[in-house]
């Protein structure tokens, strides 16, 4: 046996260990992004989500100004942590639609009350249907979709003060 | 303080994670026609939950899988083809959802290492015979 063979066991034992120190150090994005990004909002007609707040349908999306669509849920409770910073978007002039995955319309109504309201329209999405269309893999999600209803940009996950730049940015770039 | 801390643990109810809205219709019932139940079942255990990245949606138990399934039986009773419903979702999850990889040339490695290996085993083998005889 040649004297590199003798030490191919080993290298190959090296090499294993240093992808699994790798993968451990970094760790693998787990996020699965929407492949809908530069498509147009699939269509879709939701009823409203609770009383005195109109329902949203795609056809909403489309109105010539960029806006931002946020996936969220009464029952989320990332959705809590990201409440303020969407108040703060829309103290800023973002108009910012919603979507309710699976809830009730008192739910729907409580969360509002306690954490304020960003949206100017809730659509009611009972069977995860609307969010599946836009490839949305969890709540919250928060989509960017400009003047002609192409959805532009994917926040996962909640949104935090240091996103915020970011997210106006792409919302300007919308325009 | 310490006890106080671990009493008050104790009261404290656990945070929801989902919502306690009752699954989807056909998410966890079977189609009446036993040939659409059977294609649908074949697809959703190769289509892979997004919640519970390891699991098919036939196996997760998560409200997202459920829903999931729903559609897929729905659209199954629908008429629609699985490998139709499987593109849709492909749309919009890329090949991730799938748990049946494309034939691309990104995907070759894949498909050959396995006769790859299978040869460089039976020459191995043929090797180590030869010696012997």
């Amino acid at each position: 046996m040649s004297r590199f063979l003798r030490f191919a066991p080993l290298l190959v034992l090296l090499l294993f260990v240093a992808i699994v120190a790798w993968r451990l150090i970094t760790p693998d994005d787990t996020k699965i992004r929407s492949r809908m990004t530069g498509q147009p909002v699939p269509a879709f007609a939701l009823e409203p989500a609770t009383a005195g707040i109109p329902g949203l349908a795609s056809k909403d999306l489309a109105t010539g100004e960029p806006r931002l669509v946020n996936v969220f849920a009464s029952w989320c409770v990332p959705c809590i942590a990201e409440a303020p910073l969407l108040m703060e978007l829309k103290r800023q002039g973002v108009p910012i639609d919603a979507v309710a995955v699976r809830d009730r319309p008192s739910d729907v109504a409580e969360f509002l009350g306690r954490h304020g309201n960003p949206f100017q329209r809730i659509g009611a999405d009972p069977e995860s249907r609307v969010q599946i269309a836009l490839g949305s893999s969890g709540v919250p999600e928060t989509f960017v979709v400009d003047g002609r209803g192409v959805i532009r940009y994917q926040h996962m996950g909640p949104i935090e003060a240091g996103d915020l730049p970011a997210l106006l940015r792409e919302w300007e770039q919308a325009r | 303080m310490r006890l106080w801390l671990f009493a008050l643990a104790l009261l404290s109810a656990p945070v929801r994670a989902d919502s306690d809205l009752p699954s989807a219709r056909w998410a966890n019932e079977q189609l009446p026609d036993p040939r659409q139940e059977a294609a649908a079942k074949a697809l959703m255990e190769e289509l892979r939950c997004l919640v519970c990245q390891g699991q098919s949606i036939a196996d997760s138990d998560a409200e997202l899988a459920g829903d999931m399934r729903a559609m897929v039986r729905q659209r199954i009773a629908a008429g629609e083809k699985p490998e139709a419903v499987r593109e849709w979702l492909t749309e919009r999850y890329g090949d991730w959802v799938s748990y049946r990889p494309p034939v691309e040339p990104l995907t070759w490695p894949l498909w050959i290492a396995p006769l790859l290996m299978l040869a460089a085993g039976a020459l191995l083998l043929r090797k180590r015979l030869r010696r012997r005889g």
